[in-house]
């Protein structure tokens, strides 16, 4: 398992979370696990995925993501999860 | 979900980065009898260690979302290498414009260790070397030099540090210019770590093995920022505060020298836990120590609360590597930190309280800009006070300022990008001449004699 982090953060709007969905399926991506959030209007996701089995490298899949963000109207990052566990986590 | 969204903020708002990941290269392997086959084979070895550093860099930074900001490289001091092949300035010039070259080649911004250790003597080719840099600086971009004068095992090589005064003088002239930015590149210290992978400083000493990785961290905006929240709260929680932050910013230090030190079959050296500021608005120490409680960086305190707060830091990142090295604490170089410009234009910081703030903190002297009419003996005895601190305190401390040619107190230059612009600050008048004009060294102190 290779599990790496997504975030959407920006203005909520129809559909975000369906076409994030879509673009992972379509890269073999698979969703572990997905928490939500309005706050102030304000649209908070996070994702955990696993990239073991995608048909893309990393590269990108970060500049895919991010591209899709800008279309969408949101920020969409994708990190791998060790940075968190190294950081929060001892 | 909270961490990941505070690890984001960190690296949106607060200016959290990987300051530099510096790949350390022995060059003892290169040293021939004749200057072009020992360029060559430099040449050769950097970028066969090297290579991949920059693309590697870019690759973990996006994988974990972290700028990485600089990548550099350290080599075996220059005058250690071209002991057996030069027999002039010209051949060091040589060697240095190698080193320059490949950087440029290799995508690194920075080369560490055109550099000489005459802690307690000078061999020719050192002094060669020492004399070399004016032209070494003035005609290369990225190579960065250092040398060291004295230890607290060694003592104080005067000759060295009267040398040293007017060679800084000199690449001043040579790089008029361009704000004599050629000083900039230039730092002459005391106690010098094999393993610092910050530049100027840098160099890859001869206990190292043939290649290392190593990484300096930041942060000094996230510290800030956490700071703002206990702002009026007792010490305790102030201490705790800056430990905590001090580990999650060098636990992201550590996962990156680790991948790094993976992917590119390199051994991992140390972390360097350093808050380092840069010009950007928010990532500055003086803000920091602001945030402790004082008016001005400068102000009376300000010593107290910058030996706190470097202390904090190392404690807490310390838990968070197995290895650490390099400088480790708080950086305070006057032209790279807004909070410090501010504080010298207002007139709260002078070089003798900066001189007082490197008792306590990772280095010394650093980024000042002077004038340009200061005397070569007057550099030297700045020069040989702050190396007295590092002697008797058992502390690196280094003396990096630039006489800028040309300009008086009350104007500024501008260096560009990180190195920032600085305001020229006045310095004691009166003359050590006569000092300066001693010849020999001055010994270790007492309690040096351990055995």
């Amino acid at each position: 398992m290779d599990r790496t982090i997504i975030t959407v953060v920006g203005k909520d709007t129809v559909g975000i979370i369906a076409r994030v969905c879509t673009y992972l399926a379509d890269r073999k991506i698979n969703i572990l696990d997905i928490t939500q959030t309005i706050v102030q209007g304000f649209f908070n996701m996070m994702m955990i995925v696993d990239t073991s089995e995608m048909d893309t490298d990393f590269t990108s899949l970060s500049e895919g993501l991010g591209k899709l963000g800008e279309e969408i109207g949101v920020q969409i990052k994708c990190q791998k999860e060790e940075i968190f566990d190294m950081m929060h986590r001892i | 979900m909270k961490e990941v969204f505070e690890t984001n903020a960190m690296v949106e708002k607060e200016n959290l980065d990987v300051r530099t990941i510096t790949m350390g290269i022995s060059l003892l392997d290169c040293a021939g009898s004749d200057v072009d086959t020992t360029c060559s084979k430099i040449r050769e070895k950097i970028i066969r260690h090297a290579g991949r550093l920059a693309r590697t860099a870019e690759d973990i930074s996006r994988e974990f979302g972290v700028p990485i900001v600089n990548k550099r490289v350290s080599v075996t001091p220059a005058a250690l290498v071209g002991a057996s092949c030069c027999r002039s300035t010209d051949d060091y010039v040589k060697i240095a414009m190698t080193l320059d070259r490949t950087a440029s080649e290799i995508g690194v911004n920075f080369l560490g260790g055109f550099s000489a250790i005459v802690s307690k003597g000078m061999t020719e080719s050192d002094r060669m070397m020492m004399k070399s840099i004016p032209e070494a600086l003035a005609c290369t971009g990225t190579v960065c030099s250092s040398v060291n004068v004295g230890s607290t095992r060694t003592g104080i090589n005067m000759d060295a540090v009267r040398m040293m005064g007017r060679i800084v003088k000199e690449t001043a002239e040579r790089t008029r210019d361009n704000g004599s930015l050629g000083c900039a590149k230039l730092v002459v210290l005391c106690n010098a770590p094999d393993d610092n992978p910050f530049m100027a400083g840098a160099f890859h000493g001869v206990t190292e093995a043939d290649a290392v990785i190593s990484v300096g961290v930041s942060g000094p905006g996230v510290v800030k920022y956490a700071l703002e929240k206990v702002r009026g709260k007792s010490f305790e929680v102030l201490c705790e505060t800056i430990k905590k932050t001090a580990f999650k910013i060098t636990r992201v230090g550590q996962a990156v020298a680790q991948e790094a030190s993976r992917r590119l079959g390199v051994p991992f050296g140390i972390i360097d836990l350093s808050l380092a500021p840069t010009p950007a608005i928010g990532d500055s120490v003086a803000g920091i120590l602001q945030e402790i409680g004082l008016e001005k960086a400068g102000a009376p305190g300000t010593t107290a609360a910058l030996a706190l707060l470097n202390d904090q830091v190392k404690k807490g990142g310390v838990m968070a590597s197995s290895y650490v090295g390099g400088l480790s604490g708080a950086f305070i170089p006057v032209s790279e930190d807004q909070g410090m410009i501010e504080a010298v234009e207002c007139g709260a910081l002078s070089i003798e309280k900066l001189e007082a703030m490197t008792c306590v903190c990772s280095v010394g002297l650093d980024m000042i800009a002077i004038p340009g009419d200061t005397p070569a003996s007057t550099i030297s005895g700045i020069i040989a006070d702050e190396a007295a601190i590092g002697m008797v305190n058992q502390k690196t401390t280094a003396v990096r300022i630039i006489p800028v040619i040309g300009k008086g107190v009350g104007e500024s230059v501008e260096f560009g990008g990180l190195l920032g612009h600085a305001p020229i600050m006045p310095v004691n008048r009166f003359s050590c001449e006569d000092f300066i004009r001693r010849e020999g060294r001055i010994p270790a102190p007492i309690h040096s004699f351990k055995n």
